[in-house]
């Protein structure tokens, strides 16, 4: 469980310093599958960042099943990113010399995982996402689509049980995108927690439930009973 | 992250930049080549230095008429006439620990063999002289006392005189004519390989009674050798005959010293210690050319984790510690910095051959530089990498990741 409270994160660059977040609390429990919406520079990429412990909010508290992450070393922080959280980005963030497996292979060769399981669980999760038969191929050799794929299967690497994902699908076409979507619905569905930006409402509402910033404040927080709905909406 | 790994995916990044690689690592390369090359060079003049004095026996004392040094000014050998043979009987009757006593006169003149002719050393002295200079007879015999006592008339002649008068040791028995003085030749000496101001291959030896009546017109003795039992006793030995002389020289007690004891083993070690000054010096030289080295690649490995900022940033998303990715960086600059050096001591002992070859002058490639070589290029590579590499592991992951 993922708990919010009150976080500020105030970014100071020389004499000019930027609220980026503003007093947000949330809590977010086991297998939810969220979308964060907002305009831009609202907050969105600051406030997943600090959820990924790839940064530390400025005030407030974040606790992950727990643990305050204020009191944590860097170190520390690296190891919650290698055995909890999975990233997927915009642009996917694929190192461009290696292969898709060996893409996959890295966060558990930083864990220490050895050669044999490592090559197994990739190859195992290069299939799972659609890409079994381009396992040798580097990252420019791969559709957008599929890249975002290679980046989902590394995402999944150490089995965390987060991903947090900024715009995953805002470098696609609306095709691929819904393909991405369907696979994160279907981890969803495994047991894995699903943070997702977007700025497309037909991608949010494949959430259980869209949060809206602005202004680095949680504007509100929409339910939605009925998953798919934009299925119907499309067919319209 | 097992180390083996690291380090092929070190070597990874490294070959996918070859040329920038081989570039850094040249400054290495450079660096250890001209390192060893320069210390064979400084320790080959010391063991030439050596070998020429060792030649003559480190257990030796020459005592020599004159001070060597009066207010600073050398005075010339020979210019006072205090020793005599009696000084060197003297000394070997009395003196302990003395092994072998050979008084000696010498002059220079000129040798003519057949139709050839050369100038040389005149050597007078006893049959002594062989065991105490360790001049060792090639062909024929060394002079005997026989010939001492009768003034006779024969040569024994060096090895570098027979080239000089082209003869072999056909010499043998025939006549040789010393400033126009017929000497019968009964001997040649082995040569002792060493040249120039040290040689002793460019010398005739001849009975010392037969030197004083014929050439040297004088009963003074320019330099007695001393043989030495133990290399121990030098300086006491040494103690007794300056004792012993002042005694027979009636000196008074505040007068100095009418001659002057010469201690090989301390010229030596004068000697090796100037070429090990120069060695030092040569080698440190060379050692500015590697810590040249090690700032170029201080320089790449910096260039490199600029370029490499995202790439550092997805691995800390994805969960790296500092220290793997400090490691990554110091891997990648000890990887060119020990390769470098394995180039660079190949190439400074090949260097070190070929100079000997094409140059003719002695060089000694001692395991001790190429190993001192080696880790300091190692320790350049450490030193030099460590400011980038801990450069990286600091960056933070948020600024890596949006770096472009
Ligand atoms: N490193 C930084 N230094 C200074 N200001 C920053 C930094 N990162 C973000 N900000 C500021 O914080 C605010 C929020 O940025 P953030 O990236 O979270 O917006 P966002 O909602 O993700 O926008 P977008 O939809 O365009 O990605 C912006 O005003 C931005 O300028
Ligand atoms: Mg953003």
């Amino acid at each position: 469980m993922i708990s919010l409270e009150n976080i500020g994160k105030t970014y100071s660059t020389g004499k000019v310093s930027v609220e980026a977040l503003r007093g947000v609390s949330l809590t977010i429990k086991e297998r939810d599958m969220i979308a964060i919406m907002g305009p831009s520079g609202s907050g969105k990429s600051t406030l997943m960042n600090i959820i990924g412990c790839l940064d530390v909010p400025t005030s407030g508290s974040y606790r992950i099943n727990g643990t305050e992450v204020a009191t944590l070393t860097e170190d520390e922080l690296a190891e919650v990113r290698s055995k909890n959280i999975g990233f997927v980005f915009q642009n996917f963030n694929l190192l461009p010399k290696l292969t898709a497996l060996q893409n996959v292979e890295l966060p558990m060769l930083l864990a220490g995982v050895n050669r044999a399981k490592r090559t197994k669980r990739a190859v195992e999760l290069l299939t799972i996402v659609g890409l079994g038969d381009r396992l040798d191929h580097r990252p420019y050799e791969l559709s957008g689509g599929q890249q975002q794929r290679v980046a989902i299967a590394r995402a999944l690497a150490n089995k965390p049980h987060t991903i947090l994902a900024d715009e995953p699908t805002g470098a696609l076409d609306s095709r691929s995108g819904e393909e991405i979507m369907e696979v994160f619905n279907h981890l969803n569905k495994e047991g894995l927690t699903i943070v997702l930006i977007t700025h497309e409402g037909y991608i949010a509402e494949y959430a259980n439930r869209v949060i809206h910033i602005k202004d680095g404040q949680i504007e509100h927080i929409e339910q939605l009973q009925h998953k798919h709905r934009h299925v119907i909406e499309k067919e319209r | 992250m097992q180390l083996l790994e690291t380090i092929l995916i070190a070597l990874r990044s490294l070959t996918g930049n070859r040329m920038r690689s081989a570039l850094t690592m040249l400054g290495v390369v450079i660096g250890v080549a001209a390192v060893i090359a320069m210390i064979a060079i400084g320790q080959g003049a010391n063991k030439q230095v050596t070998s020429s004095i060792q030649g003559l026996g480190t257990n030796l004392l020459m005592v020599s008429p004159g001070q060597a040094m009066q207010g600073g000014v050398r005075q010339g050998a020979g210019s006072l006439t205090t020793l005599t043979v009696d000084d060197a009987n003297a000394i070997k009757e009395q003196v302990a620990g003395v092994s072998g006593v050979a008084a000696e006169v010498s002059t220079d003149a000129n040798v003519v063999f057949a139709n050839m002719n050369t100038g040389t050393s005149i050597i007078g002295t006893v049959p002594e002289y062989a065991s105490v200079r360790n001049s060792n007879v090639a062909w024929g015999r060394f002079i005997t006392e026989e010939e001492v006592r009768d003034s006779s008339m024969v040569a024994v002649v060096g090895s570098e005189v027979l080239t000089n008068l082209g003869a072999q040791g056909n010499i043998l028995g025939n006549r040789i004519l010393v400033n126009r003085i017929p000497f019968t030749v009964i001997g040649t000496l082995q040569s002792k390989g060493s040249s120039g101001p040290f040689s002793q291959d460019d010398q005739i030896i001849i009975p010392i009674s037969t030197a004083m009546s014929r050439l040297t017109g004088s009963k003074s003795v320019r330099t007695i050798n001393i043989a030495v039992k133990s290399e121990a006793d030098m300086d006491q030995v040494s103690a007794s005959v300056t004792d012993l002389l002042r005694t027979r020289h009636r000196l008074a007690q505040n007068a100095d010293d009418d001659f002057t004891i010469r201690n090989q083993a301390e010229i030596m070690n004068t000697l090796s210690s100037i070429t090990g000054v120069f060695t030092i010096l040569l080698g440190g030289i060379a050692s500015i050319s590697l810590l040249v080295g090690g700032i170029g690649i201080m320089n790449i490995m910096l260039v490199s984790v600029t370029e490499r900022t995202k790439e550092i940033g997805i691995l800390k998303a994805l969960g790296a510690k500092r220290h793997q990715i400090l490691n990554q960086f110091m891997i990648e600059s000890m990887a060119l910095s020990g390769l470098g050096g394995i180039i660079g001591v190949v190439i400074g002992i090949a260097g070190s051959y070929i100079m000997q070859q094409v140059f003719q002058f002695q060089t000694v490639v001692a395991v001790s530089s190429v190993m001192l070589a080696f880790s300091f290029s190692l320790l350049v590579g450490i030193f030099f990498g460590v400011y980038p590499a801990l450069k990286a592991s600091r960056l933070h992951p948020i600024e890596a990741l949006r770096f472009e």
